[in-house]
């Protein structure tokens, strides 16, 4: 998408240099605050108005959340969670699910196409669909279950965190309908420092363990939540307490590589010289007759 | 509202009860999470079920729908009993002290005067005591046992916690944290405000349950306060519009009413209407009753009435009962209803037990639709199977469909909740044939006036003598509409104290409605909007967000009615002497110098009347005061009493064991047909409530892709316990039935719909969202206005979509 091609700081299957020139980049952060959020899914339905995407009217399968899970037209569903933290006191959290846009993306470090996934400089990972392939191995690199393959194209979506708009200056759609500023938008800095208020705002309140969900797993997330629980993220529909990216892709995509890639070039050296040194020396059936 | 949706941020305590604000009202909801992110304020929720504002608030208590009025006399009690009320407040701004007639009583739940037969009051008993000088007689000590005071702590003293915890099924625990945090609001520098809605009109006791939580309000002083107030919240954008104008059918603009059948002579219809003081240096407002009939008659009539034709009076009708939503239907149910135009309303959906309203449509000659969607009631004739199963060929009903615009395709002024009239722009064009609803009805009514001209008929002149000056009499403009409603002068006005001071010259639009006449030289359509256009313009267009005084006191954005005025009865924020209650959030104050109340809002009061005179708050009630004993003016008594609903899960009102007559509202009106409609509990044992989703407006969203996306199938919820009982597990499809009809939806088991323990047994409630049918997008559904009953308030009459009975089993 829109943002230009000096803004890349990483991208898919590919060894060549990112441009490095830019020194003053702002990385940014979308602030989703659980405390405030009633679950009205605005956001959901500003999704697909900006994106022009339809998600199929399902079927309602005994919950709130609809649609039930994310899936190509859908980069944006609301998880809801009835819990009793404390006995007698119930809790309905609902939590926005979406791409984290990790600092260090797991979908990035697993996909073989290249440019097929980028980063910028300002954290947002994109997805570039056209050099997409299908073969769906961001999916498991993600270590929060968010892409989703298209039946229509076989090629993965997910949320780009508006980086069409962040890049004239607006503010993601989700961002800019949330009718209580449950879902805020700015500098990394700036919204640490608001959900500092609020984890202050939410102790008082009683939320002991009120805090900042930015998991250093992934090195922190440009997508982050304050939760009344903090200490405790799998009340949240199944957020992963501990994310990372998982150890097979780590593998896979890192030292595996430069094995492979040393085997297969003593391989080949071998095979050559190999060759050259015996090759010669092999007398064929045909000459030792004549002979 | 008396407040206002920005004001909603200056509270220290919202309640929530009798509405769910941040489901219904996403976006104004905002402002009480501002009131909590910056004032450190307490959300409280008061629900049957744990909803989405629920979700956000700081404490939730639970309680058994349709027993609000038990919940809040039980807070009334609390209050009384810690004295945690605002005594200065009560003393002054209230009809505390005022003695009521020996003759009023209470008995076993039926006050004086009632007649079982006609299901009516005579409410001659129900009146202050008045003096030889024709003002009330009052008892400043507040000894007298039959001052209002002592009245009203005798009466909820029956409204223990242990009362209120077994008609509710509250916990009493719960009950009693509500009550502590709403008594900290009795202080002078806290409030408390009141979101309520639909959750506290659409029961058969609604009027009193919101008389009840205004009583409440008034203990703690905080009426006429900057965060506080009794804010309904409006269900849809302009319904405030809708009532501000009189098209309730016993109104006429400005909440002036219709006159009766008794009330041919129109000195008795005026003089009934335009309350003397009955308190010494009283405004009494509604004394100019006059000024507002007589322009509005001028409005519409014009040249046509005069004072020899009492201001064309004879051409109103003058109803011999009300004609609701109710009445008409049961008027047409029994074939007297030739032809309905139907307009912006969908009532197949939207009114109560369908099978009733379907068979009343039946019966009519012809059905005209203005909508801009195909409703359901313009396909009440087709067979839609298990959702509409009737046989259109036994339908003789012709129906027309006048497609019409949508609010984005036309100009228009919308009054929210808190009195706003804002101007908003056309965004789009109308699709196709749609045209907009003014040239419909413009259409209809030259073409009427045209027959009546021509044909003649048993009585033309209503019709033929309307005003009708518009530059294209096909098309009214808004803007002329907009005009009219606030007012000119017809011919020049000159200064009472100086006739030869011309104020404003005939043509001119009005500034408000203190320069309204009952000479016949104001015209004006609507008296409580007057000033929204002035010579100054538009006025609801203004779009200034200045708030010089930082509590949300936009006065240059839009106009409020009455006058700007922004909070309601702003002088009773101030004390005796005209200081503010609340240093940090004044809205008025007596300013000596300049003679005259000043601050950041426009005073809600005489404005240079100095506080020496006395003058009460309460400008529009003859008293001055705000009255907790209610007089004549609601159909049920004059303190509220907890009655159960029509249907309910108990057989007696547990503070009326023995009294039949008092198990329910005994003013309610119910149709004979009726009664046999209504469900008893062995049959159908669980509460039924119906309510909305923020996902869908009414029948309208199911029609738009983005909306039944984000909620497609039609849906009830259930809690565990009940869901255990009956052995449903979440996604199951469902049957629930009324003795009224069924429907079938998916379940959803939540915790957040809890079991009650009521009267020691266990009641279990079943929760209906409405917002499906047999037209749209979205996944075709019931219409869940099957199961409701056909009976209303007693006041409204607005129908008990909100507590009645059912039973539900696993299909």
């Amino acid at each position: 998408m829109a943002l230009q091609s000096l803004d890349i700081k990483a991208r898919s299957a590919t060894s060549t240099l990112s441009p490095l020139v830019r020194t003053a980049v702002t990385e940014v952060v979308k602030l989703i605050d659980i405390s405030k959020c009633i679950g009205c899914k605005a956001c959901q339905v500003a999704c697909m108005e900006w994106n022009d995407l339809r998600d199929s009217v399902g079927k309602n399968i005994g919950v709130y959340d609809n649609p039930a899970d994310l899936s190509d037209q859908s980069w944006t569903v609301m998880r809801f969670s009835e819990v009793e933290v404390n006995s007698g006191r119930l809790e309905w959290l609902i939590r926005k699910d979406g791409c984290m846009h990790c600092s260090e993306p797991g979908c990035l470090k697993a996909c073989p196409a290249p440019d097929a996934i980028i980063q910028y400089s300002n954290g947002i990972v994109d997805f570039h669909e056209e050099h997409c392939i299908g073969c769906g191995y961001c999916i498991m690199g993600c270590p929060f279950n968010i892409p989703r393959m298209s039946k229509k194209d076989s090629k993965v979506y997910k949320c780009t965190l508006c980086s069409d708009r962040v890049a004239v200056g607006l503010e993601p759609a989700c961002v800019k309908t949330c009718p209580t500023g449950a879902i805020i938008f700015g500098s990394k800095e700036d919204m640490i420092h608001h959900a500092e208020d609020r984890i202050f705002d939410l102790k008082e309140r009683g939320y002991q363990r009120a805090g900042l969900y930015n998991p250093p797993g992934v090195g922190g997330t440009h997508v982050m939540y304050v939760l009344q629980h903090a200490d405790q993220p799998e009340l949240y529909h199944e957020l992963p307490k501990d994310p990372g990216i998982s150890p097979e892709v780590i593998l896979w995509k890192g030292i595996s590589k430069t094995v492979m890639n040393i085997g297969l070039g003593t391989a080949i050296l071998g095979g050559i010289f190999h060759y050259v040194t015996q090759g010669p020396n092999e007398v064929s059936e045909a000459e030792e007759e004549k002979q | 509202m008396t407040n206002h949706w920005v004001d909603i941020k200056n509270a220290d305590l919202i309640l929530i009860m009798g509405g769910n604000a941040a489901e219904a009202h996403p976006c104004g909801f905002k402002w009480v999470t501002e009131a909590k992110a910056h004032r450190k304020a307490k959300l409280l929720v008061v629900d049957p079920r744990f909803t989405r504002s629920a979700a956000v608030s700081d404490f939730y208590a639970p309680l058994r729908a349709g027993t609000d009025i038990a919940f809040l006399g039980g807070v009334i009690n609390y209050l009384l009993s810690y004295d945690k009320i605002h005594h200065e407040y009560v003393q002054n701004y209230t009809d505390f002290s005022f003695l009521v007639k020996e003759e009023f009583g209470f008995d076993d739940g039926i006050y004086t005067g009632y007649d079982p037969e006609k299901r009516k009051y005579n409410k001659s008993t129900w009146g202050y005591q008045i003096g030889a000088d024709g003002f009330v007689i009052t008892d400043p000590t507040l000894q007298n046992p039959r001052c209002v005071y002592q009245l009203m702590k005798a009466h909820y003293s029956r409204y223990s916690p242990e009362m209120v915890s077994s008609i509710c099924g509250t916990p009493k625990d719960a009950f009693l944290k509500a009550c502590e945090l709403i008594a900290e609001t009795a202080t002078a520098n806290k409030t408390m405000t009141i979101m309520y809605a639909l959750g506290w009109t659409q029961h058969s006791q609604g009027t009193q349950m919101i008389r009840t939580g205004a009583m409440v309000q008034l203990l703690l002083g905080n009426i006429g306060m900057a965060g506080g107030g009794m804010n309904a919240l409006r269900g849809h954008s302009n319904i405030q519009g809708l009532t501000d104008l009189g098209l309730l059918s016993n109104l006429l603009p400005g909440y002036m009413t219709l006159p009766g059948d008794a009330e041919q002579d129109y000195k008795t219809y005026i003089e009934k209407r335009a309350f003397k003081p009955l308190r010494p240096g009283q405004l009494s407002y509604w004394q100019n009753y006059g000024k507002f009939f007589v322009s509005t008659m001028k409005a519409w009539y014009g040249e046509a009435a005069t004072v020899e034709n009492n201001w064309s009076y004879d051409w109103l009708p003058k109803l011999d009962k009300g004609y609701d939503l109710l009445q008409v239907f049961e008027n047409m149910h029994q074939g007297k209803v030739n032809g309905y135009i139907c307009q912006g309303f969908n009532p197949l959906a939207s009114a109560p037990c369908k099978i009733k309203v379907s068979g009343a449509l039946s019966q009519l000659k012809y059905l005209v639709i203005i909508d801009p969607l195909a409703t359901e009631t313009s396909e009440f004739w087709q067979d839609y199977g298990e959702y509409n199963n009737v046989v259109p060929s036994k339908i003789q009903t012709e129906v027309f469909r006048l497609p019409s615009t949508c609010f984005a395709e036309e100009d228009g002024s919308l009054v929210n909740s808190g009195r706003w009239l804002q101007w908003h722009w056309k965004a789009a064009e109308p699709p196709g044939d749609a045209k907009g609803d003014q040239e419909i009805i413009a259409g209809v009514f030259l073409k009427l006036k045209e027959m009546y001209r021509k044909d003649g008929g048993v009585f033309p002149d209503p019709i033929l003598n309307l005003t009708w000056n518009h530059r294209q009499p096909t098309s009214p403009s808004p803007e002329e509409l907009a005009k009219e409603f606030s007012g000119m002068a017809l011919k020049d006005l000159t200064d009472p104290k100086d006739p030869t001071k011309v104020l404003l010259k005939a043509g001119q639009q009005l500034n408000g409605f203190a320069e309204l006449r009952d000479d016949g030289s104001t015209a004006c359509g609507c008296w409580i909007f007057s000033g929204s256009w002035s010579e100054k313009g538009n006025l609801m267009a203004r779009r200034d967000n200045s708030d010089p005084y930082g509590i949300g006191q936009t006065l240059n954005w839009a106009f409020a009615w009455p006058a700007n005025r922004r909070i309601l009865y702003n002088r009773a924020s101030c004390d005796l002497s005209g200081k503010p209650f609340d240093s940090e959030r004044t809205l008025i104050a007596w300013n000596k110098g300049a003679g005259q109340w000043m601050g950041a809002d426009i005073p809600d009061f005489v404005a240079t009347s100095p506080p020496e005179k006395g003058m009460g708050p309460f400008i529009m009630n003859p008293e001055g005061v705000a009255r907790f004993f209610g007089v004549d003016k609601l159909e049920e008594g004059p303190f509220p009493e907890h009655y159960e609903p029509m249907e309910s899960p108990l057989t007696a009102n547990l503070l009326h064991p023995k009294n039949d007559k008092a198990r329910a509202n005994p003013a309610a009106r119910v149709f004979q047909g009726d009664w046999a409609t209504f469900g008893k509990p062995d049959e159908f044992p669980y509460v039924c409530t119906t309510y909305r989703l923020t996902e869908h407006f009414h029948f309208w969203t199911k029609h738009v892709r983005l909306n039944a996306v984000v909620q497609p199938e039609q849906f009830v919820e259930i809690g565990e316990e009940l869901a255990k009982n009956k052995d449903i597990t979440a996604g199951d499809h469902v049957r629930v039935k009324s003795n009224r009809g069924f429907i079938i939806a998916v379940a959803v088991v939540t915790k957040r719909l809890r079991s009650l323990n009521v009267d020691g047994k266990r009641v279990h409630t079943v929760g209906v969202p409405i917002h499906w049918g047999f037209t749209g997008v979205a996944k075709n559904g019931y219409i869940a206005n099957t199961l409701t009953p056909f009976v209303g308030d007693a006041n409204t009459q607005t129908p008990e979509f909100k507590s009645f009975l059912v039973n539900i089993e696993k299909v």
